[in-house]
């Protein structure tokens, strides 16, 4: 284990100049630079509220801050998965010449998605002053949903990663996947229009449970459940655990196939 | 020897599957499971080698292509497991394998500068200490700010020396990098190398130049079909390997 740790350290400076790689290369030549990880979920927070307020009738308060705060935790999962999904495909001219422990490139996906997290999350706050909603003290408990999404994004990352590079067609899969999840996940609904059938299904959907404990510090003002949290903190413990032994076990022969 | 042994490979054998049809895909993996069509053909890339390296001494790999001698170089940096056997590293590898390997396209060469340290293990800080080394090395003061994306090949093999040579490794792994470069700068790389030997550096050495290597090396291990052929000390091998 110290050895683990130790060589971590040695290879921590990578991980950070790998989160900094991603985010320059990401926002190179764009005028507005890091702007866009505020601005585009305003603007699409916009279209769909536009949309949906227009459409159906959710009876939902405060519409624009439910859609965001669905979309701060929902486009993290997806961006941090479908990222790390290629991260070993992508850094294989690296991983084929000079021995860096390979679970890095992963985890500097899902930070770099993190740093996204954070502007989209400024975003949320901008847009909760803009409509005059309440602050509440509940507000200091976000860091507990937000560092439960990143460890059961990681343990997912790591799975997909490991997989990807023996079938590259979970790629044009998951896409599919990711876009049924959102439907699946109370993201623009609320979960009161849900017909008896679909209910436990989006229920179990360990997404939907960090969401709603997100929502509940954010804009309820109220605490999570102990059930909830617990239930969360296995999801997140049980995918960590899943995608290190998946990610171990193969990664000797990602050499192989990339 | 009273020197510490500092690369010791021992009974390395390396296996490859050649996928006789290669899948990369589900479905062709699932039919081809079911008609049990999944064959792969073996090849050894190496085959029992075992050799020992103390530390100070430079170490050429000869051989024709197809030796293995890539595979060995994999097999000592810790990028490939070897399939039998077992290779102990004792110290840091500073890897030189291909030119360029660890740099990032789009980014500039700056850039590439912090992002290859520190995929040698080197924080930002002290890579701003070698920063004006590197710079002042690889002679491309004004190219800094430039994306590698537009370098030429020589311009970034120059960069990936200057990076890789920085500090005082244990280990250099040097791959057919001299061979790039016009003969000034080969003969600066050449210099920088003896340096870090002085300085107790062990150099692991491919080329396919034979005058290079024995200029460079005092021991050799000559590669034939994944089998050390002759392992000992470089003038005599050099001579035998130049009659082939």
């Amino acid at each position: 284990m110290s050895q683990y740790l130790q060589n971590f350290k040695k290879f921590q400076p990578l991980l950070n100049e790998l989160v900094a790689r991603d985010i320059k290369i990401k926002y190179r030549r764009s005028v507005l630079g890091v702007l866009w990880t505020l601005l585009n979920p305003l603007c699409m927070m916009i279209v769909l509220s536009v949309v949906f307020s227009n459409l159906f009738k959710f009876d939902v308060e405060n519409f624009p801050l439910y859609i965001l705060s669905g979309q701060v935790i929902f486009n993290f999962f997806s961006d941090s998965t479908t990222s790390s999904m290629s991260a070993i495909i992508n850094n294989s001219s690296l991983i084929k010449k000079i021995y860096v422990p390979k679970y890095l490139f992963v985890l500097s996906r899902v930070f770099s998605s993190f740093i996204n997290l954070l502007a989209s999350f400024t975003a949320l706050l901008l847009v909760m002053v803009a409509t005059r909603a309440e602050l509440h003290w509940t507000v200091l408990l976000v860091p507990v949903p937000l560092l439960l999404l990143v460890a059961f994004s990681l343990g997912i990352g790591l799975i997909l990663s490991a997989i990807t590079v023996k079938f590259r067609d979970i790629m044009h899969l998951y896409s599919v996947f990711t876009t049924a999840l959102m439907y699946l996940t109370p993201v623009i609904y609320p979960l009161s229009i849900l017909p008896d059938w679909l209910l436990p299904v989006v229920k179990y959907n360990p997404i939907t449970n960090i969401l709603l404990m997100f929502r509940d510090v954010m804009i309820n003002d109220s605490v999570f459940s102990l059930s909830s949290l617990l239930i969360a903190v296995l999801e997140a413990v049980i995918a960590l655990f899943i995608g290190l032994r998946v990610f171990y076990k193969h990664q000797d022969e990602f050499i192989l196939n990339i | 020897m009273d020197k510490p042994t500092v690369i010791k490979v021992e009974h390395v054998s390396m296996k490859f599957n050649l996928s006789s049809e290669k899948f990369d895909s589900f479905k062709e993996y699932v039919i081809k499971s079911i008609k049990k069509q999944v064959s792969f053909d073996e090849f050894w890339a190496l085959k029992d080698v075992s050799f020992e390296i103390f530390k100070g001494d430079s170490l050429g790999l000869i051989g024709l292509n197809g030796s293995g001698k890539s595979t060995m170089l994999k097999t000592i940096a810790g990028v490939l497991k070897p399939t039998k056997g077992s290779v102990e590293v004792q110290g840091t590898v500073a890897p030189l394998i291909e030119l360029g390997a660890g740099f990032d396209m789009d980014l500039t060469a700056r850039e590439n500068v912090f992002l290859n340290g520190a995929l040698l293990g080197y924080p930002r800080e002290e890579m701003e200490n070698y920063y004006e080394d590197i710079v002042e090395f690889s002679e491309l003061k004004d190219f800094m700010n430039v994306p590698v994306k537009n370098f030429s090949s020589g311009m970034v093999s120059r960069l990936a020396f200057a990076i890789a040579t920085i500090g005082t490794p244990d280990i250099l792994i040097v791959d057919e990098v001299l061979s790039v470069g016009d003969f000034l700068f080969q003969q600066k790389c050449e210099e920088r190398i003896r340096n870090m030997m002085k300085n107790g550096t062990t150099i692991l050495f491919v080329s396919h130049s034979i005058d290079q290597v024995r200029s460079l090396c005092n021991k050799i291990v000559w590669l034939e079909h994944g089998q050390v052929r002759m392992f000992g000390d470089a003038a005599e091998i050099c001579d035998q390997y130049s009659q082939l």
